[in-house]
């Protein structure tokens, strides 16, 4: 049996832009080019794209053969290629991505980010930043907290509409 | 033309129907070929990195095993696995005539004795690498690197990858595998490859001597004129004319063969204004392809080559994972 709860995925993505806009002034990132990792992350980082009006195209990230659990459980089956149309060398990056959790998807993106050169800075902007971090990574710009329960997802729908749910598994299933 | 052993099932697919071994492009799913050409298209984005190396494989050994002399097959399998972040040992052995099946068999204990994890595999003899599949631990995973005038399945895959990449279809193709069909473990892969994806239209085009009598049983037609073969071809896949396995009489000589069967632009006219020009390479200039073809703006074939060291990620990535369904984590 699933319950489900619905959060605002508009309201999380104005405070996620907010956020961004702040960080980027404070530290006097100028011109940056954005990174989404797919799918979930491509989708917000679309629409981040847009509003924050950047002028190099936006790349996208399929972190698959980065992760580092592909020895335990394969990969993903339907892997996409990544893109980044511009030059990550001596750039400001801001990567997006739609929840931490662990923090490994993140690990992956860096890693790859840094085999097609390496940036002059990178932040990371997530829509939710959930706990049951793994690894020593944090974002620096959030639209959202959440501490759910063990066993409950996070998941995002989407790309038009955006949906946020909740699902949470009794642990008896 | 030959007819190996049949295999059994469960060899090439673990139960749930990954691969395990890739042995032949034969009994597949149309469905496993597709993601095989997926999962290369995202590989072949890894050569627009700097650095031109993905972590999948950190750790993983991959053995090339190669009984027959190849230097492109080698050469790509070994770049492929570089870029998946493998180690790659290169292991030329030279046929014995005598107790082979003996020799191999050691040959295989010894390396699996050094943990490797992968093995591939060009053998002259026809069922090669199936045998060393039966034959290997559980763990290991073996790919057909060619064997005899079997299959050569990695091939087959990267010249469907060039296709789909071309064409972006396969429904409604009309293709040309042209040349010497009869010791050509290439042509059989790819009429396999083909039908499975689709292609109803495929020709195979040689001298009477060169193609098998059986040949319309695996679903094509055979012609022996070319302009009449290529009319209208979306594709054509020119085979290399293997000199050194020309014991018989099966051709009067390299001229005439040119002339009867050799690509030139002037035959070109017959085939559609697109018309792709594919060679598996290596090409014998003047005996089954004129220059200008080869070099002209219609061949693909160097780029055949590139998409051979994507095909052969996917593959080698593909069979080396744990029979186990991934979950994201985020």
């Amino acid at each position: 049996m699933l319950s489900e709860t619905c959060l605002d995925p508009d309201r999380l993505l104005d405070r996620l832009e907010a956020d961004l806009r702040d960080t980027l002034r404070e530290r006097g990132l100028d011109d940056p080019a954005m990174i989404g990792i797919h799918t979930g992350g491509g989708w917000i980082a679309q629409r981040l794209h847009q509003r924050l009006g950047l002028t190099d195209p936006l790349g996208l990230l399929d972190i698959s053969f980065y992760r580092d659990d592909f020895s335990q459980i394969g990969m993903h089956p339907e892997v996409k290629p990544s893109h980044l149309p511009f030059r990550v060398e001596g750039r400001n990056i801001v990567l997006i991505d739609d929840v931490i959790h662990t923090g490994r998807t993140i690990r992956a993106a860096l890693n790859e980010i840094f085999d097609y050169g390496r940036p002059a800075h990178i932040i990371l902007g997530v829509l939710i930043d959930r706990d049951g971090r793994q690894i020593p990574l944090q974002p620096d710009c959030r639209g959202g907290q959440l501490t759910p329960g063990t066993g409950q997802r996070v998941n995002l729908g989407g790309p038009d509409p955006l949906t946020l749910t909740l699902t949470g598994i009794p642990p008896s299933s | 033309m030959i007819h190996p052993p049949a295999l059994p099932h469960g060899l090439q697919l673990t139960a749930d129907g990954r691969l395990r071994h890739f042995l032949t492009v034969e009994g597949l799913s149309r469905e496993l070929l597709t993601r095989i050409m997926d999962t290369a298209e995202s590989f072949a984005s890894v050569t627009e990195q700097s650095v031109k190396k993905v972590p999948l494989l950190r750790g993983k050994t991959v053995v090339n095993l190669f009984f027959e002399t190849s230097t492109r097959t080698r050469t790509t399998f070994e770049l492929a696995a570089k870029r998946l972040s493998a180690d790659v040992l290169n292991i030329n052995v030279a046929t014995s005539a005598t107790s082979k099946g003996e020799s191999l068999l050691d040959t295989i204990r010894n390396l699996e004795a050094m943990h490797v994890d992968m093995f591939v595999v060009r053998h002259d003899e026809s069922g090669a690498a199936h045998f060393i599949a039966r034959q290997v631990a559980p763990h290991i995973s073996v790919i057909n690197a060619g064997d005899g005038w079997h299959a050569h399945p990695t091939q087959a895959m990267l010249d469907m990858f060039t296709i789909r990449r071309l064409k972006q279809r396969f429904e409604g193709l009309k293709v040309a595998i042209v040349g010497d069909i009869f010791h050509s473990r290439v042509a059989r892969s790819d009429i396999h490859a083909l039908r499975i994806l689709g292609v109803r239209d495929i020709r195979v085009v040689a001298p009477r001597t060169l193609l098998p009598t059986d040949i319309a049983t695996l679903g094509v037609t055979p012609y022996c004129d070319l302009d009449e073969g290529i009319r209208d071809t979306d594709v054509i896949i020119m085979l290399r004319l293997q000199k050194e396995r020309m014991s018989g009489a099966f051709i009067p000589s390299l001229h005439e063969y040119f002339s009867r069967f050799g690509l030139t632009d002037s035959r070109l006219v017959h085939a559609r204004p697109d018309v792709i020009i594919m060679h598996p390479g290596p090409i014998n200039r003047g005996v089954e392809i004129d220059s200008a073809v080869a070099d002209g703006s219609r061949s693909v074939i160097l780029q055949q080559v590139s998409h051979g060291i994507a095909v052969r990620m996917a593959v080698m990535s593909m069979a080396m994972q744990p029979a186990i369904t991934p979950e994201k984590t985020t």
